[in-house]
């Protein structure tokens, strides 16, 4: 059964329609990648899932849950994380705090008793903290965890992004172009690390522009364009795909294909 | 990474700070001061709570000045009005017995039935929290300079309300509010044999309340609160429910507004309708932001010295004037407030007294000296 | 009088009312639309203009009082803008709206301790404050026509010159968006000059033609930045236009709660009102839905 499953979900933005009646499904543990030129909904799709955005009509399920229409904070806690296209790391804390805002959807004492430390509070207080030192320990980030958020090279910053994402112990990833920005070895690194956080049991939705990524890291690509899925299908079946290599004409599809 | 100092030093510091007050005043003779130093200690009460707002939640409310004024006459009216009149209703025989009414004398000796000052001081925390949540849950949807107009709204209608009825004393205000006996031998009242003993219900009032917020902006909760100031929509996609963290933190605030509104009530035996007015609430705000916005202890010292000030007067007529440059001058020169400055400098200064060699390399990180300070905005 | 005109003068002494209202939610909006800033001096410029002119009246005629109380106001804005609102880039808006609160605590003061507690006002531009004009029936007076024209000739002045002129077209450009606008050349900086400076001209004009009715005082200019404020918001921030339309509604409102409620209860009718809008429309009625929040830093 799909862990993700997307049903018939548009989406118009005035008269603009960004993502039109596109349906597809996640397996759990596959890495599935969306790609698609400039412009073909990659993003709103994703904000569609993780809840930014409400869908016009169509209905998505996670696991045994539809949670269509569910608010960002919601769908985070039923086991959907992400990570943005621009870092959004909050800049006013230091690294690790960062990390351990990720583990609020995980954690449960409210405004009384962290205000009067109530028993039990300060050992979850502490909890929270290990489990964000792990996090950074295992982006490899550690030495950085009393350093402000703001005081990081962008590099950073995606990882710290994902430390976060990944103390949400999300079942489901979504990943927008975590490979922008980011030079050759940094993309290397990224892709090593994306592999190892499947091999935890997470399952990865990639928006991405570099094809050699992502032909190389994916399970099964969608490609989208003008807000409509063109195609479907492994890596080697979307690079004979006639659709996607007319819209890929030129430019990336070639790259594609050469690697 | 071991804090050198306790985490606690500071309240210690703070707490025998306020203890050794009244020893020195009285030393100085200069007891009266207590009077003014105890109203300024709850209006700082109002100011930590916007704090808490602004500084962290990342919001605005220019209605504060109507949560401490709507805790104040709440309490004023039920201790003041009295409810013999209604001898004839049945319910009354059970109602006199019952720890909720006192019977009392009023001004004049004439004997009069009121609700006690605990509960008025409840029903005065259960209206605060209700009409907080009414004002708060359609607010807080709005943003920036819009929730600004919105709570200056609300605090007009609360101010212009409690003008024109005439059981809130219209523009006389509400007069002859009794003492109120906490239990454990304490009792707010401003009689002047107990002055001390009151400015150490507000000082511990204060420091209780600061206690709190210290530890609830260095939770779970805290953090979260600044994720919603830095960034709303991550915060909201890390699994933060933003719109009722952001009404929590209101309405906490104002019920701490109220709060201070009842003893400042009982403490001075009585309110005004100016405690409502605009001005009020815009002064909280600028306090808030003069004492740094999201750094307690900056916010709390800032508010009680500059309230301190004004009501001593001072400056004379000049007193508005030097409140008004006062702000200016601290909100450009020290935007973080005046703390986080001087603690960096301090740090400095210990950084030079240091051997070189032992001086920390990478500046970005905090020095462990300072850990049991307030990390002020980052904590 | 018949309960008709009784309506009209009602209605009438709202649009009086709105007009200023909307002058002063004008100041807000050039201001705001250059800054980013609500400037809560924005009041203080109106009890300036009056005294200045009130001061000046003395002296010269009052044609000439009120050019040199509009120029020497206006002044005064730019100065504020190159005092703090030029230095103090780094400040976030909320830093810089608490310095506007701090500027008008101070500009009263220095007002109380320039001239006195005293009100005062200029004398009527036409006729004086028995001579009324017929109106449908309602009777007027005729500073009131002075009040309702001099609004008008503002704000179409000031549509063409922001719609037509150069100066006008860098200002709306610099307010949608700063960086493309300093690349095209604009001299951002002088452009939020220029808009403090013409929020307070507009407003120190509007304290002139007011002064005759509703007196000048040292303390009148926080009512009305908070009037005026609603009334900007009610209208949609960045819009000036629209701020005239808020101005207006708010003044008629006002007038006519005050005819049906006790005197006491009228800014509640107001505020109530406001709210209602607000919570229904989050961006008032002709304001664009925006990034913009108040921010720490």
């Amino acid at each position: 059964m799909a862990l993700l499953e997307v049903d018939n979900v548009r989406h118009s933005f005035g008269g603009l329609v960004a993502i039109d009646r596109v349906s597809f499904e996640v397996a759990p543990g596959q890495i599935k990648s969306v790609i698609g030129p400039n412009g073909a909904g990659k993003t709103t799709l994703f904000n569609i899932v993780c809840g930014l955005l409400r869908p016009d009509s169509g209905n998505i399920r996670f696991g045994d849950r539809a949670i269509t229409g569910f608010k960002p904070y919601q769908i985070a806690r039923a086991g959907v994380s992400r990570t943005f296209q621009n870092p959004s790391l909050f800049l006013q804390m230091n690294v690790l705090e960062n990390v351990m805002v990720g583990r609020h959807c995980r954690t449960r004492w409210e405004f009384l008793g962290c205000g009067v430390r109530w028993p039990g509070q300060p050992k979850e207080e502490a909890a929270i903290r290990e489990a964000a030192q792990a996090q950074l320990e295992y982006v490899g980030l550690a030495h950085l965890a009393e350093c402000p958020a703001g005081a990081l090279a962008f590099g950073e910053r995606r990882m710290v992004e994902l430390a976060r994402a990944l103390a949400t112990e999300p079942q489901l990833l979504l990943l927008d172009e975590p490979g922008s920005g980011l030079n050759t070895r940094e993309k290397a690194d990224l892709g090593r690390m994306i592999r190892r956080v499947r091999e935890r049991g997470v399952t990865i939705l990639l928006v991405e522009h570099d094809m050699t990524l992502v032909m190389d890291l994916s399970d099964a690509i969608l490609v989208l364009h003008n807000g409509a899925r063109i195609a479907e299908g492994t890596p080697s079946e979307i690079q004979n795909d006639a659709n996607v290599v007319r819209v890929y004409l030129g430019g990336e599809m070639n790259h594609a294909a050469a690697s | 990474m071991k804090p050198r100092l306790k985490p606690g030093l500071p309240f210690v510091l703070l707490a025998a700070a306020l203890a050794i007050v009244p020893w020195i005043l009285r030393r100085a003779e200069m007891e009266y001061c207590l009077t003014q130093l105890t109203m300024s200690l709850y209006y700082a009460i109002v100011v930590l709570g916007l704090c808490l707002v602004m500084g962290y939640a990342g919001q605005v409310s220019l209605g504060h000045g109507a949560f401490f004024a709507i805790g104040g006459y709440t309490s004023a009216v039920l201790t003041t009005c009295d409810v013999s009149k209604w001898q004839t209703a049945a319910w009354l025989g059970w109602i006199k017995q019952s720890p909720f009414c006192i019977a009392r004398e009023d001004l004049f000796g004439n004997p009069i039935l009121t609700v006690s000052p605990w509960a008025a001081f409840f029903a005065a925390m259960a209206l605060t929290f209700v009409v907080a949540n009414l004002i708060g849950y359609p607010a807080l949807r709005l943003r920036g300079h819009y929730l600004a107009m919105a709570t200056l709204g609300f605090g007009m209608i609360v101010h212009k309300v409690i003008l024109g009825t005439a059981f809130t004393g219209a523009a006389d205000g509400i007069n002859g509010v009794p003492e109120w006996n906490l239990g454990l031998g304490l009792t707010v009242s401003g009689k002047r044999p107990l002055r001390i003993e009151n400015y150490f219900i507000a000082g511990g009032l204060l420091l209780l309340l600061l206690v709190l917020l210290h530890n609830l902006v260095r939770s779970r909760v805290g953090r979260a609160l600044q994720a919603i100031h830095d960034r709303e929509t991550a915060a909201n996609a890390m699994g933060i429910n933003t719109a009722l963290y952001k009404l929590k933190t209101f309405v906490l605030s104002a019920l701490m507004a109220a709060m201070a509104g009842v003893f400042f009530t009982h403490y001075t035996a009585g309110i005004g309708p100016s405690e409502a007015g605009a001005f009020k609430s815009v002064r909280y705000v600028a306090l808030a932001a003069a004492g740094g916005m999201s750094s307690l202890w900056g916010v709390t010292g800032m508010s009680t010295l500059l309230n301190y000030m004004s009501l001593r007067g001072l400056f004379g007529s000049y007193d508005n004037a030097v409140f008004g440059l006062l702000l200016i001058g601290i909100v450009s020169l020290a935007p973080e407030g005046p703390l986080k400055p001087l603690a960096r400098l301090v740090r400095r200064l210990a950084g030079a007294c240091r051997p070189p060699n032992a001086a920390q390399p990478d500046a970005a990180r905090p020095n462990n000296g300072l850990e049991g300070r307030p990390r002020h905005g980052a904590a | 009088m018949e309960s008709g005109n009784l309506e009209l003068q009602y209605f009438l002494s709202g649009i009086t009312k709105g007009s200023i209202y909307a002058v002063v939610a004008i100041g807000f909006n050039l201001i705001y639309s250059a800054t980013g800033v609500l400037n809560f001096a924005q009041g203080e410029f109106v009890m300036l203009g009056g005294m200045v002119a009130v001061t000046l009246a003395r002296f010269v005629p009052l044609p000439v009082a009120l050019a040199g109380a509009v120029v020497i106001v206006a002044l005064v804005g730019c100065l504020l803008e190159i005092l703090f609102f030029r230095r103090l880039q780094r400040h976030s808006i909320l830093h810089l709206v608490i310095i506007t609160i701090g500027l008008s605590i101070v500009l009263q003061e220095i007002a109380l301790h320039l001239w006195d507690e005293k009100v005062r006002s200029l004398p009527y531009f036409t006729g004086n404050e028995i001579s009324t004009l017929k109106f449908l029936g309602a009777a007027i007076s005729p500073q009131v026509l002075w009040v309702l024209a001099t609004v008008a000739v503002i704000v179409v002045l000031l549509h063409i010159f922001l719609k037509y002129t150069l100066p006008g077209r860098a200002m709306r450009a610099g307010s949608s968006n700063p960086s493309a606008a300093m690349l095209a050349g604009i001299n951002i900086a002088n452009m939020r000059t220029l808009a403090f400076g013409l929020s307070a001209a507009i407003g120190a004009l509007a304290g002139c033609v007011i002064s005759p009715i509703t007196m000048t005082h040292y303390e009148m200019g926080a009512p009305l930045a908070i009037k005026g404020f609603a009334a900007a918001i009610v209208g949609g921030l960045g819009n000036p236009m629209a701020a005239v339309l808020g101005g207006l509604m708010v003044g008629v409102l006002e007038a006519y709660s005050v005819s049906r409620l006790p005197a006491a209860y009228s800014d509640v009718t107001v505020f109530a009102v406001l709210l209602l809008v607000l919570f229904v429309r989050p961006h008032g009625f002709w304001g664009r839905p925006g990034g913009e929040s108040v921010r720490e830093h």
